[in-house]
């Protein structure tokens, strides 16, 4: 993976610029030592490590707009980070830029329950927000597996899924409104407690856009009242197929689940001996369907995927009678990460997503794909919106293991956009797979997004290497080659 | 209606493309239709011609196990919810018609222009907005390029979510040929309970306290009693009193249990109506349509207001020390309808003003000159303003597509 080349002047005069920033950053928020810098070298993509130029931590908006400002005028790099949980390299550093870590943004501002929102600071982690509200009978609502570590920032960056979205809609659709810092360093704002924001929905546009567009400084997140109730049933099938025929016929009787996840036979094999949530495991697919809401309607839709299981082949079928007993179905499918990394010296997470109905054929191709590279691969799916995360198994110690395992990866994620699918559902592009993008889009569509970015940032200073492929510079992307034209258009009908 | 000299009429992207190339070498604006229901909202368009992109319909997916339908963006919504009705679905976000707002007949429509202006029903609340269910789109840029972003699954944050953008961006930043949008099932069951008398701040606060229940209300209005009395719904204007009304939809066994429960909670507010499918059904289109400013004749200025739930009574107060005003609220008080008898100014400053804290005001009706004269959307500060010409400008230079529509000089 080739970042772009660090700029050597910038990192001779690291000590100068250190010392520019702490008169903005006072105290211990400006970080140039080393060793001091050293747990900021990767994100959750471990593979791939820099040391970055400066570590800033700022603590206010307005230091936030002044370390932007200053980078703007001095053309310094900028990465912002969160809880630095990114599976894709978002948040990997540049040796040549500053990163800007937002964990001192740590306070929930306002819990506004009338409108049912929440104003908080970005570095907030995402399960804060949920423990700040339980007791008042809230939450918020998506729920990312590593809700306990990472930011409501990063997930605004990331558009971040979890196994509720199926139901509540991801990052995306639970965020009412931003305080943003643009690399100009002026702060703007987008929403608020209103529902639907002004003008362009440059709200819709900042989540997800993996810090290139912007630094998040505040977050209104929509707050949902907790169901009363929440039941999950535990469904074994003989096949991947029939799993698959299975949650395609419950959405098709007009049940949304709360969360509906499902698991192959090697994650179902890895997640019972680490987890030992009795599994059944005489069956080839595994589906957890979660449905929450009244009483009254959870024991009626219990019933109905009862039956819809059934005359799908289940081969075993529980019903949690207990909130104990839903927890413990959670279980595995919760620890189906570290469960892999127990029988794994090392695993690489992928993020595809497909139209679910083709889940059969691309699990098979990839058993195919496993045998071909001689990686072993379980996969676990969030059934109910086509999200699936193949697990590939490796060892880094493997000479040139890594690289198999990446290439193997690839060959995923372009069979998933073969299939009608994408390359990421949640994880981001990252660096990772910043490189596949051809694979979905066209040059010009790539470019129409760059353009997009100059908009915002036009020196290119905000987290460049990510996302894009090849960088081109905002003038070149400006210049437009019409040639005359004769006549006006004479094949196109007019009137 | 429109000064456009011609009419162009591309009948394929490579057309479109070709029309949208040559805009640019001769610099000559374009106003960007579907089928022109839409055409009297937003600013008035200085095109020199029109760009018609009628051709660009039909429906050329719908997977219903899938939840999702991609369509030409000409294709008429009355289509798209009869194939859908089929298979007991829906767009979730509730599409109004405006066609009778707006002086137009009914059911004329198309997708592209509803995703074009990101206007939702009352099931907004909580269910989304129309942006929430767009998935991906296939357009020509103001540069004639194509372009596109998105796809056919939910979970895609592969690239820029441009959907977002191109969602309420009224035709300004790109002509898009074809869209995907998820579709969702449609409710078994719908009832609704009214509650009669409350005022503004009453109405709001209880309507606050429904949705943090459990009880999972997807719509929640106040209409007051001089626009309850030309309801079409019978119970309603039998009450001869303002009316708060809280919808649940759902699976029977579900809904008939939260109606009990809810009547309980509010029984503390006064006598409850329950309104049953059919009543419930068209009291809402009411709501969602704005039929009580959409009368045939009636020529007053409509605006809509979006602010914090809760801000809405304050609103509403300073809202009504303007002569002649009539208003109603959806999504629990965060939509507020507002009809004002002043052609001339739509009394702008006032209606703006009663904003003190957020939220924002659209002109939704009112004569081309007003259109013209006072903003129609919400001016923005100069730094956001300045930050969306750049944004319109990385797509469209020249500011050749409905330039103007939303904002001048956008
Ligand atoms: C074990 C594990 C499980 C995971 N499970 C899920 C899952 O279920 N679903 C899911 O969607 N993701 C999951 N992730 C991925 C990751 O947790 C999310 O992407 C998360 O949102 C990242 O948040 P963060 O605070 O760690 O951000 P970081 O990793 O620090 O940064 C992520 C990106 O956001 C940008 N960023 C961070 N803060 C800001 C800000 N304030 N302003 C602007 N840009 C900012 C960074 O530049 C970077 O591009 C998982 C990760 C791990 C390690």
């Amino acid at each position: 993976m080739e970042m772009p080349i660090p700029d050597s002047d910038v990192i001779a005069r690291r000590r100068d610029i250190a010392e520019d920033l702490s008169r903005i950053v006072p105290g211990e928020g400006v970080i140039v030592e080393e060793d001091e810098r050293r747990p900021y070298e990767a994100d959750g993509l471990t593979a791939y490590r820099t040391l970055p130029l400066i570590v800033v931590l700022p603590e206010t908006t307005e230091q936030v707009a002044a370390v932007m400002r200053y980078c703007r005028d001095n053309s310094i790099k900028v990465v912002p980070r969160g809880a630095g949980t990114s599976l894709s390299g978002g948040a990997l550093p540049l040796a040549d830029g500053i990163l800007l870590g937002m964990g001192k943004f740590n306070q929930i501002l306002e819990l506004d329950y009338p409108n049912r929102c929440a104003r908080v600071q970005p570095g907030v982690t995402n399960l804060g927000i949920t423990h700040a509200v339980q007791d008042d009978g809230f939450y918020y609502a998506p729920d990312p597996s590593s809700q306990i570590a990472c930011t409501i920032g990063g997930n605004v960056a990331e558009n971040s899924g979890g196994v509720h979205c199926l139901k509540y809609g991801l990052t995306t659709n639970n965020v009412l409104g931003v305080e943003f810092v643009t690399i100009d360093g002026e702060v703007l704002r987008f929403g608020g407690k209103h529902l639907d924001s002004e003008g362009y929905d440059l709200l819709g546009v900042l989540t997800g856009s993996e810090g290139l567009l912007g630094v998040v400084t505040e977050v209104t997140v929509r707050l949902l009242p907790k169901p009363e109730c929440a039941r999950a049933l535990l469904i074994g099938f003989p096949s991947n197929e029939a799993g698959g025929d299975c949650v395609a016929a419950i959405i098709a009787d007009g049940i949304i689940p709360g969360g509906m996840e499902m698991m192959d036979k090697p994650a179902i094999d890895a997640a019972e001996a680490f987890a030992k949530a009795g599994y059944p495991m005489d069956c080839q697919a595994l589906l957890i369907v979660e449905l929450d809401g009244p009483e009254a309607e959870v024991d009626y839709l219990i019933d109905r995927v009862r039956g819809i299981a059934e005359a799908r082949g289940a081969t075993s079928l529980r019903i949690s009678e207990t909130e104990e007993e839903r927890l413990t179905f959670w279980a595995g499918r919760k620890a189906a990460f570290p469960a892999v990394g127990r029988i794994s010296p090392d695993y690489y997470c992928m993020d595809g997503t497909i139209p679910r109905n083709k889940l059969p054929h691309v699990l098979s191709e990839m058993a195919k794909l496993s045998t071909k590279y001689g990686l072993r691969v379980a996969n676990v799916f969030h059934a109910g919106d086509g999200n699936l995360h193949p697990l590939i198994l490796y060892d880094a110690n493997e000479p040139g293991e890594l690289e198999k395992t990446e290439e193997f990866g690839a060959e995923i994620l372009k069979l998933c956009v073969e299939v009608g699918g994408v390359l990421t559902g949640e994880h981001g592009v990252g660096v990772e797979k910043r490189d596949l993008m051809p694979e979905m889009f066209t040059e010009d569509d790539l470019k129409q997004q760059q353009r997009l970015k100059c908009a915002f940032d036009p020196q290119g200073l905000l987290n460049p290497g990510k996302v894009f492929p090849q960088l081109h510079r905002c003038a070149e992307l400006g210049r437009m080659h019409i040639h005359k034209g004769q006549l006006p258009f004479p094949d196109i009908p007019r009137f | 209606m429109t000064e456009s000299a011609s009419t162009f009429r591309p009948e394929n992207d490579a057309q479109l493309i070709d029309a949208i190339a040559w805009a640019n070498s001769d610099l000559k604006p374009l106003e960007l239709v579907g089928s022109g229901s839409k055409r009297a909202l937003g600013r008035p368009v200085q095109a020199a011609h029109c760009l018609d992109l009628s051709a660009f319909a039909g429906i050329t997916l719908y997977e219903p196990e899938e939840l999702v339908l991609g369509a030409g963006t000409a294709t008429p919504m009355a289509d798209i919810l009869a194939v859908l009705e089929e298979k007991k679905q829906e767009l979730a976000f509730e599409p109004p018609d405006f066609g009778p707002l707006l002086g137009r007949p009914a059911g004329e429509g198309t997708l592209g222009g509803l995703l074009s202006s990101n206007l939702s029903g009352p099931r907004r609340i909580k269910a989304g907005a129309v942006r929430d269910h767009f998935l991906g789109f296939d357009a020509v840029s103001g540069r004639g390029q194509a372009f596109k972003s998105g796809g056919r699954v939910v979970k895609n944050v592969t690239g820029y979510d441009l959907s977002k953008l191109l969602c309420g961006s009224w035709g300004t930043i790109g002509a898009m040929t074809a869209a995907v949008v998820k579709v969702l099932p449609r409710s078994e069951k719908t009832r609704t309970v009214l509650v009669r008398g409350l005022d503004p701040e009453a109405a709001v606060k209880a309507m606050s306290d429904a949705l943090n229940s459990p009880y999972e209300l997807s719509g929640a209005s106040w209409v007051p009693s001089d626009l309850t009395t030309a309801s079409d719904v019978g119970y309603v204007r039998d009450m001869e009193s303002s009316v708060t009304a809280f919808r649940l939809e759902g699976f029977g066994p579900s809904v008939e249990y939260r109606c009990g429960k809810l009547r309980a909670d509010l029984a503390p507010l006064g006598e409850t109506e329950e309104l049953h499918s059919h009543n419930s059904l068209a009291f809402w289109a009411w709501v969602r349509d704005v039929k009580p400013f959409g009368q045939p004749g009636d020529e007053r200025v409509v605006w809509r207001l979006s602010v914090a739930p809760t801000d809405a009574p304050a609103v509403l107060a300073r809202l009504h020390e303007i002569t002649g005003a009539a208003a109603f609220l959806d999504w629990a008080g965060g939509l507020i309808w507002l009809a004002l008898p002043h052609p001339k100014t739509g009394a702008e400053e006032l209606v703006r003003g009663a904003l003190r804290t957020g939220g924002h005001a659209t002109l939704i009706r009112g004569p081309k000159s007003l259109r013209a004269a006072v903003p129609v959307f919400q001016p923005q500060s100069a730094a956001a303003a300045a930050l969306s010409r750049r944004v319109k400008e990385s797509f469209d230079p020249n500011r050749l597509l409905n330039p103007g529509r939303m904002y001048e000089g956008v």
